[in-house]
């Protein structure tokens, strides 16, 4: 694996989101190296999902600072980054490996590494044999699974997870576990918020507590 | 007869009657168009443009007959909910709109020399015109919902409501004084219309509805097929899923 | 590395445009609709048809084109592609000249082409059939990448499509103006051709450098 120069660490001092008046997320720091995972756990409502969407670019922060090194740290972190939601990005009218072809063209590009075909990314999630259906006949275990497989068919560094083992069954978070793993070992790294264990050793926690969310004012 | 009901003996018998109509619809089309062009006479005031005729009417007639064989399967849907009254109705939307464009192209192309205009907005036209974007939205309507079955049922509720645009096409020449002429085939008092046109007017009627049976018996047939490649689809990933999990 | 992520996306646009619900060819009905209504509802004067002719199908093609744009966005809104799309490398204001190409030869090509058998229903001339096909090529360039503006400000929005109708027919209005002026003047009058022609070409390339921009900034500004 090749992209361990491309995102040596990612760095989050005092950071906050506001939605709508309301400081969701505040002062948050957290230190990330190549290599590294960080869980972001806490209750509903506690802004786990707004955090993931405001490293991702969706956002913006409403103080501190993210700051990301490496090779590629002249690209927007956005761009180095695969965000994985709870809608899977998927048209339903195109086939799975239709899809997959369509995003790992869409999100190849700055970074540079190891990755796979849309029909091994398949194959990695145990859809291989279903890559020609469309995927309106998928099940939403298998539409996760295709929704996954993105994460191979593109080199990112940063992989940011909202719930990744949703709808999944126990093999298949096996499959997962495996994948994150070998993400890691090549210098990627991870940041996940979840209700569930992930198989990510010697991750970091963030523990994002509900106070925060209900605290009123800018912060 | 209800054993036909049932799509895999519907299947086997349309295999065994497609070709049979088929031919018939040839040789009924081939004899038709013999008689339109070389033996049926010209019209002393129309000229050989009065041609134009043995399509359009028997396109006009199929525009409207389709659309009852919809209505009929229609019914079949909403009081039965059988799946092979879903897939007549589905088979018979295209093959509708195709019959009422043919109608009203080949009327628009009789009507330049007659009226001297390509469209007037008379009432047989633009209910016609009407029947054609009802075809049109039940198409659209059924390319739209994806669950086959919902789709049905919806279309069969359009369909019914549509209905009412069929007496308004066949009475407009008489309801209202329009361009276009009235009835002369089928009318109280028998036809208005010389023998010599008649008869090739009749057979290639008759051609055009053996023409619409064939094709709408072989699109229900591949709306049939096409059902059974979704459900097998759906089937297997589900049951590549299973496999895994007891894997 | 850029351009084959934007061919990806247009034909991928294409395919879905195509496929089921796609509404590609939905579009085009409502023209014909449109253009049918007008005789119902001021009678079938073919005199009065088609002198007003031109303004029928320029308002239908109009408001065919908005109605038509506002799944642009919506659709890749509701299952996510639009969060994914933001961290693609290629800019995102290329992203939606893509998007609003293969929207436009989808959904305004079809009904440019049927322009001319739709204009002689309403018993227009021979040049001004030309005339009509020829503005709406030069002016629903401008249509589409307006109402893609449209389309990224009421993204994510439920129930946008009046919203967005409301938004951008007032900013259309150039374009319908000198759009039937150019299809009047195809066939007689006091005014060249050419000159509401090349303000329409004008009109939709204005649409096309400034559109992207704004579409793009309120897809970025949309707070989800």
């Amino acid at each position: 694996m090749t992209q361990s120069v491309a995102l040596t660490s990612l760095i989050a001092r005092g950071v906050g989101v506001d939605r709508g008046g309301r400081a969701i997320v505040k002062n948050i720091s957290f230190d990330l190296q190549a290599g590294g995972a960080l869980v972001a756990l806490g209750r509903n409502g506690a802004g786990k999902s707004t955090l993931l969407r405001a490293i991702a670019g969706f956002l913006p922060f409403s103080g501190g600072e993210l700051i990301h090194e490496g090779e590629a740290s002249e690209a927007p972190l956005p761009e180095l980054c695969h965000y994985v939601g709870h809608a899977d990005g998927l048209k339903s009218a195109l086939t799975a490996v239709e899809n997959l072809a369509f995003w790992s063209r869409m999100l190849s590009g700055t970074a540079t590494g190891a990755s796979v075909s849309p029909l091994e990314a398949l194959q990695q999630v145990g859809l291989k044999r279903l890559a020609d259906f469309p995927v309106a006949y998928l099940s939403a275990g298998q539409k996760r699974r295709v929704a996954l497989a993105r994460l191979f068919v593109a080199p990112r560094p940063l992989w940011i997870l909202d719930e990744p083992a949703t709808a999944l069954d126990v093999a298949s978070q096996q499959v997962l576990a495996e994948a994150f793993a070998r993400h890691r070992a090549g210098g990627g790294m991870i940041i996940a918020a979840t209700h569930a264990p992930l198989g990510l050793v010697d991750a970091a926690v963030l523990e994002l507590s509900a106070t925060a969310a209900g605290a009123l004012g800018n912060a | 007869m209800l054993k036909y009901a049932n799509p895999t003996h519907f299947l086997a018998l349309a295999a065994r009657l497609i070709p049979w109509l088929a031919a018939t619809t040839a040789l009924l089309l081939i004899a038709g168009l013999y008689l339109t062009f070389f033996v049926a006479p010209d019209d002393y005031q129309q000229g050989s443009s009065v041609k134009i005729m043995y399509l359009h009417v028997p396109s006009a007639w199929l525009a409207m007959m389709c659309y009852v064989i919809m209505t009929s399967a229609a019914l079949g849907t909403i009081v039965w909910r059988h799946p092979l009254a879903d897939a007549a109705q589905k088979a018979a939307a295209p093959l509708g709109a195709a019959f009422t464009l043919l109608c009203l192209v080949t009327g628009s192309l009789w009507g330049k020399p007659m009226w001297g205009t390509w469209w007037v907005w008379d009432a047989r036209l633009t209910s016609v015109l009407v029947l054609f974007l009802i075809y049109l939205g039940l198409i659209g309507l059924w390319r739209t919902i994806e669950e086959p079955a919902q789709a049905a049922r919806a279309a069969a509720i359009l369909t019914l409501v549509g209905v009412v645009n069929i007496p308004i096409i066949k009475f407009s020449v008489d309801w209202w004084n329009t361009l276009h002429q009235p009835a002369s085939v089928f009318k109280l008092g028998g036809p208005a219309i010389a023998g010599s046109m008649l008869w090739p007017l009749l057979i290639m009627a008759v051609g055009f509805t053996f023409l619409f049976f064939t094709l709408h018996l072989m699109a229900i047939r591949n709306e049939i097929l096409r059902r059974r490649l979704r459900r097998l689809s759906i089937d297997a990933a589900h049951a590549e899923e299973q496999a895994e999990a007891t894997a | 590395m850029m351009q084959s992520s934007l061919s990806a996306l247009f034909w991928r646009e294409l395919r879905i445009a195509r496929s089921v619900g796609g509404g590609g060819a939905m579009g085009l009905v409502f023209f014909l609709i449109l253009v049918s209504l007008t005789p119902f509802a001021i009678g079938p004067d073919l005199n009065l048809l088609s002198r007003i002719g031109p303004a029928i199908l320029w308002i239908a093609a109009l408001l065919a084109t908005l109605l038509g744009l506002d799944r642009l966005f919506q659709a890749d809104a509701d299952d996510g592609s639009l969060d994914l799309l933001l961290t693609a490398s290629t800019p995102l204001e290329l992203i939606v000249v893509v998007k609003c190409a293969a929207h436009w030869i989808a959904t305004a090509l079809p009904l440019i082409l049927a322009s001319p058998l739709l204009g002689l229903t309403l018993a227009m001339e021979p040049a001004s059939l030309g005339g009509i096909a020829l503005s709406l090529l030069a002016g629903t360039p401008a249509l589409t990448m307006l109402g893609a503006i449209g389309a990224a400000l009421t993204a994510g929005l439920r129930r946008g499509g009046l919203l967005m109708a409301v938004l951008i027919l007032p900013l259309a209005t150039p374009v319908l103006i000198f759009g039937v002026s150019g299809a009047a003047a195809a066939s007689g009058g006091t005014v060249p051709f050419h000159i509401p022609m090349l303000i329409l070409c004008g009109l939709s390339l204005a649409a096309l450098a400034g559109a992207p921009f704004a579409a793009a900034a309120a897809l970025r500004a949309r707070d989800a």
